[in-house]
């Protein structure tokens, strides 16, 4: 019978259960507080650019040679994405591991 | 045309006519035609993602706005790359957890509503019809000065080829093609960037110091403020340049094609150095073409200044290199088009007819033969509505279908994921919202009103910025909160299941 298929479907897994356990509340946490403060960040040093180019000149000021501050910033950006790529990857490798032991424990091993 | 163009441009017609012959063998099923099976590796789908994103704007417009304008021509260059960061931290692993073809799959594997799915349909299939028409007038405007063929031939020589790769080949010889495209664009810009860098002697403090002699800039050359005098509507550009990447319909579908979040996570990373690298070059690109080829030059082969990658690798490298270029661009075109049609199709065959119409219940070979159809019905509508363009100053499109992106899409994408209040009104409410206000501001903007008669209509513009995404993404987040709130709908069982397949990637039941 479909429905009875159904509610079997449904009893699976609880995730409400799973979304309460402990290991993945810690995840939860971890990932925001890495990645809300470097979103922020990314998104307030991008901003900075036009803001400073549009309402100033301060950035027109020589850095090295002819190369004024507004590249050098231009240049930091580029800088910025690559350094934050490489965070992301490690971090994410401790994030892997820790979304692995969640569904080997509080979802496979609770069926 | 000489001799050496057209066997170039037949070498890749026939090479990419060759992928989608094999690719064709291997799509059997729906999922093959959508998502290539899910088989990409993170390299090959990094460098797709490159290949779909890396357009002829990119490639030509941004050369061609640093040759003209110096440092304001990089500001695209930058917000383009940005857009990667919002990608890879907030977006790219939650939507393969959770989708399976298409955005409105994503969304409706926390809500299973029909219309949701709907307005999401459509919001993709209007991004994607003006980023289409932007690209094919585009191609066929750039194919004509390349190639000195006729602008209705440019676009229907484009057309067919896009339509037999995703036609016959799907997502496999799209992906191909974009892949092939990405490694000859980046071979190319190398090139040209490393003879460029030769003729400063190797010197990056010498050739600063000699571009500004050779603008009728001056010194003013190497500062911003050329182009963009009003600051709100530079940081409205920028705005929908960083957030519109991650509601792009063809760039997110690309996360569909790899097996799991981890293997999305790392084409994100290959696509942000490849992209990286090749918008760092894009300043050699623009300061070679304003010394060597000449400001004057530039505008007289092209008034936007398209014109200025292919002219400098002519100054640089002769006719060899310049047929080179113009091959290139031409498979830069074809690769991003057939991106295109395929995310328009899907939102088309998978959504409206298959889980709409058909509620989920249509058979492969049905849900095959839609797909079909739905290509071909997406390519001919937009050929159709291109060659009609062709008078139109169209530049503003794609920063309608960013905008678009930022304001329909985003909001939602971000909500389904991260907001456990959200719910179904939410869902329609900041997707209308961000949409509409996108495009009405638009429609009233100096893009389509202009007093001195460079846009669509003579007249005095109500809406001040060319781009609208200032007000329209803080509208589409603003809509998706007030339609949440104000409806009492919540499920949150629903959404702990959606919190633990995202951060998870758990795909059983």
């Amino acid at each position: 019978m479909p429905t009875k298929v159904e509610s079997d479907y449904k009893k699976n897994t609880d995730f409400k259960r799973v979304a309460e356990s402990k290991k993945f509340r810690e995840l939860i946490n971890q990932r925001k507080k890495f990645i809300i403060p470097l979103t922020i960040f990314f998104l307030v040093f991008y901003f900075a650019l036009p803001i400073m180019t549009s309402y100033s000149t301060i950035l027109n000021r020589s850095a090295i040679g002819d190369i004024s501050w507004a590249w050098i910033f231009a240049f930091a950006q580029f800088v910025m994405t690559w350094m934050l790529c490489i965070v992301y990857v490690k971090k994410s490798a401790k994030f892997d591991k820790q979304a692995d032991e969640i569904i080997q424990e509080e979802i496979e091993g609770e069926r | 045309m000489n001799l050496i163009v057209v066997i170039l441009f037949l070498a890749i017609v026939s090479l990419t006519l060759v992928i989608t012959y094999f690719a064709a063998k291997r799509t059997q099923s729906t999922g093959d035609f959508y998502t290539a099976g899910g088989g990409l590796t993170g390299w090959q789908n990094g460098l797709a993602i490159a290949g779909d994103y890396l357009s002829a704007a990119s490639f030509l417009g941004i050369a061609g706005a640093i040759a003209l304008y110096g440092f304001d021509g990089f500001f695209y260059s930058i917000g383009f790359l940005i857009a990667y960061l919002v990608v890879m931290f907030l977006v790219a692993e939650p939507l393969r957890n959770l989708g399976k073809y298409t955005l409105a799959d994503m969304i409706n594997s926390r809500f299973d509503a029909k219309k949701v799915r709907a307005v999401a349909a459509i919001s993709s299939i209007t991004i994607v019809i003006f980023y289409m028409i932007a690209q094919l007038v585009g191609a066929g405007a750039l194919i004509q000065l390349l190639f000195g063929i006729d602008y209705w031939i440019a676009v229907l020589i484009v057309g067919v080829m896009m339509t037999i790769y995703v036609l016959f080949g799907g997502m496999t010889a799209t992906s191909w093609v974009q892949i092939i495209k990405a490694v000859l664009l980046m071979l190319g810009t190398v090139i040209i960037a490393f003879l460029v860098l030769m003729k400063f002697n190797f010197d990056i403090f010498q050739m600063f110091s000699e571009v500004k002699t050779v603008t009728s800039h001056g010194e003013a050359y190497l500062q911003p403020g050329l182009q963009y005098t009003v600051p709100l509507d530079t940081i409205s550009l920028m705005l929908a340049l960083v957030l519109g990447t991650a509601g792009l319909p063809h760039i997110l579908m690309r996360f569909f094609t790899v097996k799991d979040a981890k293997t999305a996570r790392s084409s994100v990373v290959t696509a942000t150095w490849v992209v990286g690298i090749f918008y760092i070059l894009t300043i050699f690109l623009g300061f070679g073409a304003a010394a060597f080829v000449g400001e004057s030059n530039i505008l007289q082969a092209n008034p936007a200044g398209n014109m200025a990658a292919p002219l400098l690798a002519e100054a640089l490298g002769g006719d060899l290199l310049m047929s080179f270029v113009a091959a290139v661009a031409f498979a830069t075109i074809l690769a991003v088009v057939a991106g295109l049609v395929l995310s328009g199709a899907s939102a088309f065959a998978h959504d409206i007819y298959g889980q709409i119409i058909k509620k989920g219940k249509a058979s492969d070979r049905q849900q095959m033969l839609a797909a079909k159809w739905a290509s071909l019905g997406v390519s001919v509508f937009s050929i159709l509505l291109s060659l009609f363009a062709q008078s139109l100053n169209v530049a503003f499109l794609v920063s309608l279908a960013f905008c678009v992106a930022a304001s329909a899409n985003l909001p939602v994408i971000l909500y389904t994921i991260y907001w456990r209040r959200f719910n179904t009104t939410g869902a329609v409410t900041a997707m209308l919202s961000g949409l509409l206000t996108a495009i009405i501001l638009v429609s009233m903007s100096p893009n389509v009103f202009a007093l001195d008669g460079s846009a669509i209509f003579v007249g005095e513009p109500i809406f001040p910025l060319t781009n609208p995404a200032l007000i329209s993404v803080p509208v589409g987040f603003l809509g998706g909160f007030l339609g949440t709130i104000l409806s009492k709908e919540l499920d949150s069982a629903r959404y702990a299941e959606v919190k633990v397949r995202a951060n998870t990637g758990y795909r059983g039941n």
